[in-house]
């Protein structure tokens, strides 16, 4: 096993979503359900899901999901870990035996902490340290790989379908307020679990369809501000804008995904002042966030998740709403058959994000 | 050592002019086009004769000869193969074994360097990722030049959305390619006058060089960009004020780390006004600026000329590609540039020795590589914008040094080429045929400004739609997904090193 693809791999894909916005939970049944419906849309070089409020007992640790290649990666990560980290609790990530699914690596997760004394001495926020801790491993520790990285949150992926992931990872056992699942297409054989999606990073997940053509640039951009593409992905990328933009400029969602997927010049000249003001300042500032290219992608994150395609809308998107909760597809098929009767049914326009967050106060 | 007098010359003349005789209506046009006075009609023999040694093969008679009965060739004389002394050599070491001097030129360098962009292909879609069609969808080549800050703040209870930070300015290009700095004085007011309409016309800025600008063109100041050089020519407030942005001159492609010369033959009347300076007196200016001796230095000019303009205006730097560019360029970043404009060795000039204009300084597409590079590693890249120049001739080299890393390019010598020019390198003597590179008010009548306009904004409209196809190919909608996108280059006959400095794959990976 290798444990970078070398090359940027195109791939094509299928992706839903499903929030409650109550924060009430439910078991992995649904989005299995509707992942595995759009079977064709993926070829079973890659399945993944993201589930947020799954760690309840160890909801203020950082919960690690790694890949390991052998015990000797194993112990070099933990020493790793153990000497930039308090380590609350660690085990084996329970799987199951299925057909279909091979040669997985060693899963395992650590519920983590960050020591005192440790942000005083890098003299960073907490969530910079462990990003620069994420990101060191993933690039200088061979044989291991962090999949994810936030709290109370966790992603689950690896190379199949995603219905044999499932199974494979017992997701009917995880209770979560939100999940987001994806079924990969990828135009060569990535013959690496770390490839599939979703791509996570703190509590940022991101399942992606389609390919950024921007992607040269955004990757530069993002080096600017000192994250690191070790996969070569451009759904890497995605999650590492949400970072920056949302988490480290403070930008409100709606602004983070303008600056993603901005409205066009002549819509923008249009605008009234203060927005034009606004917008014009957004294009010229970010536009290298601009994410270019056929996507549509589901962005997962503690408060809710965010739709978003791309500014021509290349890629299929679909959105659905019953009750306290909502639903986000490729196809309008994969949210009817777990919910026949939703109460609205829409299509996203593009560039438009499609947000939806927990309702205030809701207590996870 | 004494001056020496004047020597019968024996360097061969370089053109061979022909008149077809058959062919000819003896309306006698061409010995009044000729500007450098090599065709003269015969009563003795009722034909034309060419001064075989005066043509510069400009084409102005070829041009304008209504039975096309003149033809322009090379004198291609025979010299014994030598692979070292080639016969340039040795009709240079003539002509300063007969003069003592300086080997004088115009126009960019003209030998044969590695031209990169002619070694770097560009990417497009195929199955995995849709192209998009420029002629049903919206392709966007609006480039914002000026410093930009990091992030932006928003006012958090405001709706509609209202920004909190404070902008500087910047330029609105609609298209990113500007006119680069050609003085007042080198060319013409039709010329200047051609560039300033065309600029507003399509969206973008002409540069006024180092000469000054024009009383009758202040009122297109929203489409200028006025620069201030080592002379200080036609600089004062009001001038600094009639422009968009202000741009100091340190260096230019073809003539780095030496000043201007513009001889006095071109320093007429209006000339003289414009640039302040008594007509008929050579104009020269120095090599350094005499009040920037070191990076401090230009900050604080830096910091003067945005004073003087409140703060109202991007000011730019503009640098000849040198060695270190890259560390020169983060200097003047840090020193407060807005902008710089990088001028690369193959970059025009209205006159320069050619020991100069022909080695010193490097390629535009290694140093723009180079610099995008340093300015992101520090992290300043935001804080400028990189507009480059200095032999770009189509719409290619434009999206390519786009998706290495300019904001913009800036076109001198194909933009004069659009207006007539036929790059024969003798602008220096002040005769161009063209009505470009001259004052003769003769000469410069011949071109219409209206007419100027129209065919240089042709020529960004189609080098704009080409860049749009372009973008539709890579499956892009916005220049700015192109901007420093160099995963889409792949180079060709390139080594490793040069790979490596431009910062893409090799074709095939
Ligand atoms: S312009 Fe042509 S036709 Fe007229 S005199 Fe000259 S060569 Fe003859
Ligand atoms: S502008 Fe210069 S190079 Fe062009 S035709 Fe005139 S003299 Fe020749």
């Amino acid at each position: 096993m290798y444990k970078r693809d070398l090359e940027h791999i195109p791939s094509g894909c299928a992706i839903s979503g499903i929030l409650n916005r109550k924060g009430k939970r439910i078991d992995g049944r649904k989005i299995i359900k509707s992942i595995a419906l759009m079977h064709d849309r993926s070829n079973g070089l890659g399945g993944g899901f993201a589930a947020y409020g799954i760690y309840p007992k160890y909801k203020d640790y950082y919960a690690f999901h790694v890949m390991i290649d052998d015990e000797e990666s194993r112990n070099r990560f933990e020493c790793y870990v153990n000497q930039h980290f308090t380590v609350e609790h660690d085990e084996k990530i329970p799987t199951a035996k299925v057909n279909g699914i091979h040669n997985p690596p060693i899963l395992a997760r650590y519920f983590v902490k960050v020591g005192e004394g440790k942000l005083e001495d890098a003299g960073i926020a907490e969530e910079d340290y462990v990003v620069r801790q994420v990101m060191h491993v993933n690039s200088n520790i061979p044989g291991a790989f962090i999949s994810s990285s936030g709290k109370n949150m966790g992603g689950f992926k690896g190379v199949g379908y995603p219905e044999d992931i499932a199974k494979f990872f017992k997701l009917e056992d995880y209770n979560a307020y939100l999940w987001t699942s994806h079924g990969r297409f990828p135009t060569n054989t990535p013959g690496w679990w770390g490839g599939a999606h979703p791509m996570t990073l703190l509590d940022w997940s991101v399942v992606h369809n389609g390919e950024i053509s921007s992607y040269g640039i955004n990757k530069r951009y993002l080096e600017m501000f000192g994250y690191k593409m070790e996969l070569m992905t451009d759904t890497e990328v995605i999650a590492y804008l949400f970072d920056l933009l949302v988490r480290r400029h403070k930008l409100p969602i709606r602004i983070a995904t303008a600056a993603l997927a901005p409205p066009f010049w002549k819509d923008i000249d249009a605008m009234p002042e203060p927005q034009r003001k606004a917008y014009t300042a957004i294009r010229s500032v970010y536009g290298g966030a601009l994410m270019n290219g056929p996507f549509s992608i589901l962005v997962g994150f503690t408060g809710g998740m965010i739709g978003l395609n791309d500014r021509i809308k290349l890629r299929p998107m679909i959105a659905a709403e019953k009750g306290d909760f909502m639903y986000m597809a490729s196809e309008e098929a994969g949210i009817r058959v777990i919910e026949p009767e939703p109460e609205k049914v829409w299509a996203p326009k593009a560039g438009v994000p499609t947000i939806g967050l927990l309702d205030e106060g809701v207590e996870l | 050592m004494s001056t020496p007098g004047v020597m019968a010359t024996q360097v061969p003349p370089e053109f061979t002019v022909e008149i077809n005789e058959r062919k000819c209506v003896r309306c006698k046009r061409c010995t009044t086009e000729c500007g450098f006075e090599a065709l003269t009609y015969s009563r003795e023999y009722d034909a034309i004769v060419a001064d075989d040694a005066k043509c510069v093969a400009c084409h102005r008679c070829v041009t304008m000869c209504p039975k096309h009965a003149i033809r322009v060739t090379d004198n291609s004389l025979a010299y014994k193969a030598n692979a070292n002394f080639s016969d340039i050599h040795r009709k240079n070491i003539l002509k300063q074994a007969e003069t003592g001097g300086i080997l004088l030129t115009a126009m960019g360098c003209d030998r044969d360097y590695p031209v990169l962009w002619d070694h770097i292909l560009i990417d497009a879609c195929q199955v995995t990722n849709p192209s998009i069609d420029p002629l049903r969808e919206p392709m966007e080549l609006r480039t914002y030049i000026g410093r930009k800050p990091d992030c932006l703040e928003f006012d958090p209870d405001s709706d509609p959305l209202k920004l909190k930070t404070e902008l500087a300015p910047n330029l609105k290009l609609d298209v990113p390619v500007v006119f680069g700095g050609m003085s007042y004085g080198s060319v013409s007011y039709p010329v200047h006058k051609s560039l300033m309409l065309a600029a507003e016309r399509c969206g973008t800025f002409m540069n006024t060089g180092e000469g000054g600008l024009h009383r009758d063109f202040y009122r297109h100041k929203d489409h200028v960009i006025v620069q201030c050089a080592s002379g200080r020519f036609g600089v004062h407030e009001e001038y600094l004020n009639a422009g968009a942005a202000i741009e100091i001159k340190i260096g230019q492609g073809a003539k780095p780390g030496i000043g201007g010369h513009l001889p006095g033959e071109k320093v007429s009347e209006d000339v003289s006004k414009t640039r302040m300076i008594p007509a008929g007196t050579d104009a020269l200016s120095p090599a350094p600026h005499h009040d920037i001796y070191s990076i401090e230095d230009l900050s604080q000019l830096i910091y003067a000329l945005k004073e003087a303009t409140r703060y109202r205006k991007p000011v730019g730097v503009k640098v000849a590609a040198v060695h270190n560019i890259a560390a020169i360029c983060s200097g003047i970043v840090r020193a407060g540039a807005d902008y710089i404009s990088i001028d690369g060795f193959r970059g025009g000039t209205g006159a320069a020795p050619r020991v100069i204009r022909d080695n010193v300084g490097i390629p535009i597409e290694l140093a723009l590589a180079a610099v995008d590079d340093r300015l992101r590693q520090e992290g300043i890249r935001n804080q400028t914008s990189l507009i480059c120049g200095g032999g770009i001739r189509q719409s290619s080299d434009v999206i390519k040094a786009i998706a290495l890393g300019a904001d913009a390019v800036m076109i001198g010598t194909s933009a004069l080429v659009a207006l007539g020019c036929r790059v024969c390198q003798k602008c220096n003597t002040g005769k161009c045929s063209w009505g470009i590179a001259t004052q003769n008010p003769r000469l410069t009548a011949r071109l219409d400004p209206e007419e100027g306009a129209q065919r240089l904004t042709n020529l960004l409209n189609a080098w704009s739609h080409e860049t749009q196809e372009v973008l539709g190919a890579l499956g892009v909608n916005a220049i700015e997904s192109l901007r420093g996108s160099r995963e889409r280059l792949r180079g060709v006959g390139l080594d490793e090193k040069t790979l490596e400095i431009l910062g893409i794959k090799p074709a095939g990976r």
